[in-house]
């Protein structure tokens, strides 16, 4: 199997206001396909974990690899790369632009990628959205959809540039249960049928379990 | 592709929240257009004053000045030519003004590349007789032509024509203040008499009026020929040639070889007149500092604005962090919503300058000193504009800079985690 995403050791320490250790000497991968929860008690450190799996949180010891490429620790620049093209995040909180409609939200990191041109970006977004069963909001501002359909947009530019793995941090927690199972089946919809690769961090016991595969947290440590 | 899309982003902000943009601008505008009206007016009204002496200063006067002369006969006596001599009572010696060999100097001076021009010029004192009274006053001669050219002798007309000097034989201008007195008209004749005693009829065939009043109540114009008839002398007979050049800071340099060259005085405009350039250039100093204070204090409300901006948007800043936009990509957004606000503020600004400064320039300004002003004095120098809106630029960009720094330094950890 190929291995998306690899953890090697991984330490992170907070320092504020003591020296806490909040990530003690990970090491797992993930490979391509996989629908991954990460799972744990409030203040385990799983979503400390995801954000240095992100790229954004640089502050920690040990190598990160993303589709076998080591990840630097200074590069910013590169960093922004590789999150465009190769992560797709989804958070718990949409982060829509207000400024832009539906559909200009799903294009902008394609855009920023430009590997295609503007008129294939809105296609593909297009295709995003229906895949998601909302491109009738296409043109909509932002702020004008519903909560579950916001996480759906986001789910959507997530996905625009065909990333390597989406991460999900809480992506239902701000959401009802209707809601919660639409944006479960949409993700398990895209591990089964477009063989995408997920992380999401969740402790929703009733999400994790129907995963394929779930990371128990404690205390920094991954317990099973 | 990069470029577009940051500015389309950018672009989206600001439309976004345009009533606060707008308010940036009208700073901007503001300040550049009180830039532009300031330097327009002062410079306008510095031309003016300096007009007012310069343009009728000649930059290098050649004349022979009433003096005692340096070669005392003593001095060349080799007997004491070691010696220190004491010589009492000395004279000056005036019976030369007229310049020896004006001719060939005048040629010679034609001649010389740095050289626009020149005017002869020769000066009599006489006495205005009406009736019982004597009024003081020195006549010009001139040749209204080159007088006219080249120290704008015409503009100070203010009935009669310049050029009938030549036309009309025995003629003379008045200074309006002299005619007031004589209580004469065009087409009057003016009795004067000379130093020597003669008698002379002139017909006045004009007035002017200079702008200074002393010299109108003294003053009165006449062609070379009428007053050298006047003077009963020569016809090579001039007492100044005024020179124009090409460059006026070259002035001093150029005197100082007339003078060695020519066995003349000659005296530069910067020495005569050195008061005028030191009120201009500190008029124009204030105008500029005023100037870009307004733009800095424009400065920071643009800065303010940025930085409400920034920390409004700080999840959106996040999430372009999130989905691949890298910190200089977030600054780039700032910065250019900051120079669109300066530039778009600071053409509206020349706009309302060239407007105000057009304004100004029809409000009527009647000053008795100034026959030829009718307006207050406007300089529309293009340079005021090209300042304006490079500086403009200028503080716009650093204005926004410090914001966009600010953005681009954001971690989006710290924002996405608490929430």
């Amino acid at each position: 199997m190929e291995k998306i995403l690899e953890a090697k050791n991984i330490n992170k320490f907070f320092h504020d206001p003591i020296r806490i250790q909040v990530l003690e000497n990970l090491s797992f991968s993930i490979n391509k396909g996989e629908f991954v929860s990460l799972t744990g008690k409030s203040g385990c450190g799983k979503s400390t974990l995801l954000y240095v799996l992100s790229t954004m949180d640089t502050d920690y010891d040990g190598t990160l690899l993303i589709d076998g490429v080591e990840m630097p620790k200074k590069d910013e620049g590169f960093l922004a790369k590789i999150r465009n093209e190769k992560i797709g995040f989804v958070f718990q909180f949409h982060y829509l632009l207000n400024e832009f409609n539906v559909l200009e939200n799903v294009m902008l990191p394609g855009l920023k990628l430009a590997k295609y041109s503007r008129a294939e970006v809105e296609h593909r977004a297009m295709e995003k959205l229906k895949i998601l069963g909302i491109d009738h909001l296409a043109l909509k501002k932002s702020n004008h959809v519903s909560g579950g359909e916001k996480q759906r947009v986001a789910i959507a530019r997530a996905l625009i540039n065909d990333p390597h793995i989406i991460m999900g941090d809480e992506p239902t927690g701000n959401l009802d249960k209707k809601n919660s199972d639409l944006v479960f089946d949409i993700f398990n919809q895209l591990a089964n049928e477009f063989n995408q690769t997920l992380l999401i961090v969740t402790h929703d016991p009733s999400f994790a379990e129907r995963t394929h595969r779930i990371i128990k947290m404690e205390d920094g440590k991954i317990i099973s | 592709m990069r470029k577009r899309l940051l500015i389309e982003i950018a672009k989206s902000l600001l439309l976004a929240r345009w009533r606060q943009t707008l308010i940036a601008a009208i700073g901007v505008t503001f300040s550049i257009t009180m830039f532009i009206t300031l330097l327009s007016f002062m410079s306008g009204l510095n031309d003016l004053l300096d007009g007012l002496i310069l343009n009728r200063t000649p930059h290098v006067r050649i004349y022979n000045d009433i003096k005692p002369n340096a070669d005392q006969p003593i001095n060349k006596s080799s007997q004491f030519a070691k010696s220190h001599n004491f010589i009492g009572s000395i004279k000056s010696d005036a019976n030369r003004q007229a310049i020896y060999n004006s001719e060939a100097i005048i040629k010679s001076i034609l001649n010389d590349p740095r050289v626009l021009g020149l005017s002869q010029k020769l000066t009599a004192q006489v006495f205005f007789n009406d009736g019982s009274i004597d009024i003081t006053g020195s006549i010009f001669g001139i040749n209204p032509k080159a007088e006219s050219e080249l120290y704008h002798f015409d503009e100070y007309i203010t009935t009669g024509n310049a050029a009938d000097l030549t036309k009309v034989n025995n003629s003379i201008i008045l200074g309006q203040g002299l005619a007031d007195k004589l209580l004469v008209q065009i087409g009057d004749a003016v009795q004067i008499t000379t130093s020597k005693g003669d008698l002379f009829q002139l017909k006045v065939v004009g007035t002017f009026q200079s702008g200074i009043k002393d010299f109108d109540n003294v003053q009165s114009y006449a062609s070379i020929n009428t007053v050298q008839k006047i003077l009963s002398v020569p016809n090579d007979y001039i007492t100044s040639i005024q020179v124009k050049l090409k460059d006026i800071t070259q002035a001093p340099v150029v005197a100082k070889q007339y003078q060695q060259l020519y066995q003349t005085d000659a005296e530069d405009i910067q020495t005569a007149n050195s008061q005028f350039e030191t009120g201009s250039s500190i008029r124009t100093l204030i105008s500029y500092s005023v100037g870009i204070t307004l733009l800095i204090v424009a400065g920071f409300g643009i800065y303010n604005i940025l930085n409400m901006m920034i920390f409004e948007k700080m999840d959106s800043i996040a999430i372009l962090k999130a989905t691949g936009f890298s910190g200089k990509d977030v600054k780039s957004i700032f910065i250019y919503i900051a120079i669109s606000i300066g530039i778009f503020g600071g053409l509206m600004g020349l706009l309302f300058g060239f407007g105000l400064s057009a304004l100004i320039d029809q409000i009527p300004f009647n000053t008795a000193s100034l026959p030829t002003i009718k307006t207050y004095p406007i300089n529309y120098n293009p340079r005021f504009y090209l300042i304006g809106i490079v500086f403009s630029f200028i503080t716009t960009y650093f204005a926004g800079w410090f914001p966009a720094r600010k953005a681009s330094k954001i971690d989006p950890v710290v924002i996405i985690r608490g929430k």
